[in-house]
């Protein structure tokens, strides 16, 4: 065996002079790229120098890595080190939602997202002591491939492999729509353009190497995406605090400054009257509900007016084009104006309310203390609920699981969720920073502003697209007040850079480290769902006699044609995309976890409660989505009012929270009313218990 | 050295030890958030208690007890003659 740990010593050196050389590389590419700008590069090309050269660059590792081997294309030939697999497992893991959104996310919902954090890191808790290292013992290719060998037989192995498919997918079109929505930003190319030029990246890499090109892009994608987020955010702290400390460290001087800042703008008699002016409109908004259908014909004819009346007296032309604009957006019917209204209500009363305290846990604006407390326990509550999602999810999805079959041992495996969950810490600890730096300067340096004054990247943003930005002079007095301010949730990262007064090149470096998110979870997923159909479904279902080379070929075509479904679902469906990603949480969770934990844990576990248990699990789950989640009940028709459909008040997005209990009882309630599994499976569930000893060992050592 | 013929007492003290920090785990992320209201007064070096812990607490919490696992279960295989050759 020293052979072979030399052999692993000697590779591990030589990824860590790659990788290195590589970090060294880029920063250089980084300070070219300011100097080329302090020469008057122009911003458009800034942006497509960082589109093509990182694509470039995962282009090259992919086909450098380019492999037709089984255990290369599937697991990365098991022999990725810990702390690579780790790197990787990051990358993989932390999507364009984490990079982009979750500052953002934090910003607007301060304690009550901070559930975002725990849930997205927590949930390694579950993988590293429940499943990582008994999966890595079993040593096979897919998670399907471990239901088919602790369940015996194809029935588990077939319904654990349409959970896969299920949940991945829905998670790879949320990514592949991010990746279109950067590349747009970025290049400022036609989105539809954009979601196929990111499809290029994303398939020049999984499609040539698999496993492995997908493993070596994923750890120079996590370099890209860590630079790019710490760098401004480092920048920022200095500039807001003047301390030489790192941001996590010296934001909490900052959150009590913010605190203070509330408590003064929730009692300023201007920021009173604007929420005052929104207040007004929602009532407005709701009178004209409640006026239907009559109102609709009624403020249609007021609308076609205001036109009328406007080019009679020659009115600005700007002023003219939004009245038009008003006229040809008319809802269409009576019952589209209602659910434009009802838009409108909820979006104004939701800007008439005071701020809401950063630091304070579930908090409720609402003077009757009977109904605060009633609104403060259903936050809490929905809180706990979607941190359990959130984790059990992580510790169920298929693509973060599969990853540990590719390390060479079951400590490396151990050792190598802890090098993921060290390296995904590195982001999340900064991103609750993050969050409050940008709120403390948008609170101090852009509220009491006159409008004639504001910092230059309010109004470069605002110009760029108002639902991330937007700022009007609701009480005509001149001056900025925090209720006029509306800011989207993606905001917070992409204009940090400009924020902390950095040249645009950084904001293309964090342009690029979205890109690198997006891209790295978007391989591993499709890779999943391939496996999933070429070895699962293809190999060990319908023709076990295949080839390796005929498994390969097939598994790369399946790949192209899943990855341009998804495309175009996420050019068609882009309604219910947010959704999406937690849907995937929790029907991995509802749908994965029982099975997976109660069949190392619980020998008694069947087959027939396995598959009960799926089935159960993601038909609870889903069935509460389709009833509780406004753009499923639209697919589905559902009418039933949302009140009567929830069940204690927990929102959609949690549904795994009901899905994952029903599938664990079910689990149990049916293996107990069949007959305990064979002598073999037993036997099997000890091999996978201990590590080293081979299968049927540890009964006869007893 | 050769595997241990107890070896299910290997088992039994990965369980335990299993169950041990997932206690730990469970009081970060469900018992602190649940009573972060009647936590609030307290403060940290200036944050919110619960504040803190969500925020940047339960991630340590997370890192350290992921890494225990890996140090004591890799002790534990040795004890029990269950230790894997490979990079060390």
């Amino acid at each position: 065996m020293s052979a072979q740990v030399g052999g692993n010593a000697a590779f591990f050196d030589q990824l860590r002079r790659y990788y290195t050389w590589y970090t060294i590389a880029f920063v250089v590419f980084v300070l070219a790229l300011a100097l080329l700008e302090q020469a008057h590069l122009s911003r458009t090309w800034i942006g497509y120098i960082f589109l093509f050269a990182t694509i470039t660059l995962y282009a090259g590792i992919g086909i450098m890595s380019r492999t037709a081997d089984v255990a290369e294309y599937y697991v990365a030939g098991r022999r990725v080190p810990a702390l690579f697999n780790g790197m990787a497992t990051a990358a993989d893991w932390m999507s364009a939602a984490s990079f982009i959104g979750m500052a953002g996310a934090l910003y607007q919902q301060g304690y009550d997202g901070l559930s975002y954090i725990m849930g997205w890191t927590g949930g390694y808790c579950l993988v590293a002591f429940l499943i990582a290292p008994y999966l890595r013992k079993f040593g096979q290719f897919t998670i399907p491939d471990f239901l088919g060998a602790r369940y015996g037989g194809n029935t588990a192995r077939f319904i654990g492999l349409c959970v896969a498919i299920l949940c991945s997918f829905v998670y790879v079109v949320a990514q592949i729509y991010g990746v279109g929505l950067i590349t747009t930003r970025l290049t400022g190319v036609d989105f539809g353009v954009g979601i196929f030029l990111g499809l290029a990246g994303i398939l020049v890499c999984s499609f040539l190497g698999g496993m492995r090109a997908v493993t070596w892009t994923q750890v120079a994608q996590y370099i890209v995406l860590v630079l790019a987020y710490l760098i401004p955010v480092i920048w920022l702290s200095i500039k807001v605090t003047h301390l030489p400390l790192p941001p996590q460290i010296a934001y909490g001087e900052v959150l009590a400054q913010l605190s203070q800042r509330e408590k003064a703008l929730t009692t300023d008699p201007k920021e009173i009257q604007v929420r005052q002016i929104f207040a007004q409109r929602a009532e407005s908004a709701k009178a004209k509900i409640d006026g239907l259908p009559g109102s609709w014909a009624e403020s249609h004819d007021a609308t076609q007016k205001k036109l009328e009346d406007l080019r009679a007296v020659h009115a600005p032309v700007a002023e003219i084009k939004a009245a038009e604009r008003a006229v040809e957006n008319y809802p269409k019917t009576p019952e589209d104006a209602a659910r434009a209204w009802q838009g409108e209500v909820a979006a104004n009363t939701a800007r008439a309310a005071p701020p809401a305290p950063h630091a304070e846990p579930y908090f409720s604006a609402n003077p009757d203390p009977v109904k605060a407390e009633a609104e403060r326990a259903h936050k809490r509550l929905n809180f706990l609920a979607l941190t359990f999602c959130l984790m059990f999810g992580t510790a169920a999805l298929p693509h973060i699981l599969m990853r540990f079959y590719t390390t060479p041992t079951v400590d490396e495996a151990r050792r190598s969720v802890f090098w993921s969950i060290a390296c995904i810490f590195v982001l999340y600890f900064t991103a609750p920073a993050l969050a409050v730096l940008v709120k403390f300067d948008v609170y101090s340096t852009v509220v009491g502003k006159s409008f004639s004054d504001l910092p230059l990247w309010v109004a470069a943003w605002a110009k760029v697209d108002p639902r991330l930005m937007s700022i009007a002079d609701i009480n005509k007095d001149g001056i900025v007040q925090l209720a006029e301010i509306a800011l989207g949730q993606d905001i917070v990262v992409l204009a940090t850079p400009e924020i902390g007064g950095l040249p645009y090149v950084i904001t293309g470096l964090v342009a690029a480290g979205g890109l690198a998110a997006a891209l790295s979870t978007a391989d591993g997923l499709l890779l999943t769902i391939t496996n999933a159909l070429s070895h699962d479904l293809y190999y060990k279902m319908i023709n076990p006699n295949a080839g390796t080379q005929r498994r390969v070929t097939i598994s790369k075509i399946l790949l192209l044609f899943v990855a341009l479904c998804a495309a175009w679902i996420a050019r068609e469906a882009q309604a219910g995309i947010l959704f999406m990603v937690a849907a995937a949480f929790s029907l991995a969770a509802a749908g994965f976890f029982s099975p997976l934990v109660l069949g190392i844990f619980w020998k008694r576990a069947n087959k027939y409660g396995a598959v009960a248990s799926m089935i159960v699990g993601v038909s609870v789950a889903f069935y509460y989505m389709a009833t509780t989640q406004p753009w499923l009940r639209d697919v589905f028709g559902v009418t039933a009012p949302i009140a009567s459909s929830m069940w204690f008040g927990i929102e959609p997005i949690s549904a795994g929270v009901f899905g994952l209990p029903a599938a664990a009882l079910t689990l149990v309630v049916v293996s107990l009313l069949t007959p305990a599994p064979s002598a073999e499976v037993q036997a099997f569930v000890d091999y996978v218990r201990y590590p080293k000893v081979g299968i049927g060992e540890a009964e006869d050592l007893i | 050295m050769a595997i241990r013929p107890d070896i299910r007492e290997h088992w039994r003290r990965s369980k335990r030890l299993t169950f041990e920090l997932l206690a730990i785990w469970f009081i970060v992320s469900f018992v602190i958030p649940f009573f972060a209201r009647a936590l609030t007064p307290i403060t940290f070096f200036g944050w919110p208690l619960p504040f803190y812990m969500a925020a940047q607490g339960a991630l340590v919490v997370y890192v350290v007890i992921i890494g225990i696992y890996a140090a004591r279960m890799r002790r534990l295989d040795r004890q029990f003659g269950l230790g894997e050759e490979g990079r060390g």
